[in-house]
């Protein structure tokens, strides 16, 4: 037994921190797989209602957004605006917006289409009634509401 | 005591590194996954068509007006009763008179099966607010769900949502149709 205590030293030895970036390699790369970036800036400020009975919008690439709630920008007012793309848009210009998401996909892939309406809550149905309208024109029958997952409470 | 292996290189920066890049990510990422109720818009209406008569006891009328109250067929509801009735009137359980007629229909994979005729008509004022009407979507959608629930549970013994079959799904979603009809927007009252 003695032999062994000659060897030993005093001080603690060192934890090796060489597993440390493992650690953090393993988060990130999860955070990596499962981040989304936003490609658009949101002018508008969106609290989507609650739902229980939600499904998953498939096939990201197919969908267009068409966003609508009061701007963020309190200078504009407190009116809700719609916002297509990058800029605040009005009814009238839903048609074209359309039909240049047409444009931009494959001919396959065209009746696959999905709108999704991202619509603040207290929004009123009035201008929502209106985009409806507009999106029947265009024959953009496939739409989606935008709302969050409520969790049950039991 | 000089060694002759090449010194090891210090591992301990790499994790300051990873942290920085793991930072950005966190703020970075959004996790939220895109869900909604999905619906299909009806093709716009042909001044020229006559719309097809539907027989009162198939229709059950929904209105939501401008201060979110609900009016399900003529009576003041709530919107906790709203799924009940509309998987009563949809199922129709006790085959009553005052409620919506069934056809049998032969459906491919499930035989011959009576198919609701009922249509639930759904109509909201301009005024009524974005959260009121997902919220009676989203009970209607909810009534059609726990119906198709049922019946997959009868026929497959598994619920809807577990059914992994193409056909079984396009069966069970035939039996039991999402009927909501939105009324043509008209401007009930101001605001």
């Amino acid at each position: 037994m003695s032999k062994f205590k000659k060897e030993g030293k005093k001080e603690l030895p060192t934890i090796s921190t060489a597993s440390l970036p493992d650690i953090i390699f393993m988060l990130l790369f999860f955070f990596m797989v499962s981040t989304t970036m936003r490609e658009t800036d949101l002018f508008v400020k969106i609290n989507a209602p609650e739902a229980t009975e939600v499904q998953k919008l498939e096939k990201k690439s197919l969908v267009s957004f068409i966003y609508v709630g009061p701007p963020l920008n309190k200078k504009l007012g407190t009116e809700p605006r719609i916002q297509l793309n990058d800029s605040f848009h009005v009814v009238d210009d839903i048609v074209s917006f359309i039909e240049n998401e047409r444009e931009a996909r494959d001919e396959v892939d065209r009746k696959f289409l999905t709108t999704s309406l991202k619509v603040d809550k207290d929004v009123k149905m009035g201008i929502v009634t209106d985009i409806k309208q507009e999106l029947r024109k265009v024959g953009a029958f496939k739409i989606s509401y935008s709302t969050r997952k409520k969790m049950e409470e039991k | 005591m000089a060694s002759r292996k090449t010194p090891e290189f210090s591992a301990s920066s790499m994790a300051d590194i990873a942290f920085l890049l793991l930072i950005f990510f966190l703020v970075t990422t959004t996790m939220d996954v895109d869900t909604g109720i999905s619906r299909k818009l009806p093709p716009p209406l042909d001044p020229n068509v006559k719309p097809p008569d539907v027989k009162k006891r198939n229709i059950c009328k929904i209105l939501v007006n401008s201060h979110d109250m609900l009016l399900i067929n003529g009576k003041p509801g709530e919107l906790s009763d709203l799924k009940q009735e509309t998987k009563e009137f949809l199922s129709n359980p006790n085959n009553l008179p005052n409620l919506p007629e069934k056809k049998i229909k032969n459906i491919e994979g499930l035989g011959e099966i009576p198919v609701s005729l009922g249509i639930i008509s759904l109509k909201n004022d301009r005024g009524t607010s974005y959260n009121m009407y997902i919220q009676v979507q989203n009970e209607l959608t909810a009534a059609v769900n726990e119906l198709r629930d049922e019946l997959s549970m009868q026929k497959f013994g598994v619920r809807f949502s577990k059914l992994t079959d193409d056909i079984k799904i396009k069966a069970i979603q035939k039996a039991v149709p999402v009927s909501i009809s939105e009324a043509e927007p008209e401007n009930i009252g101001d605001n």
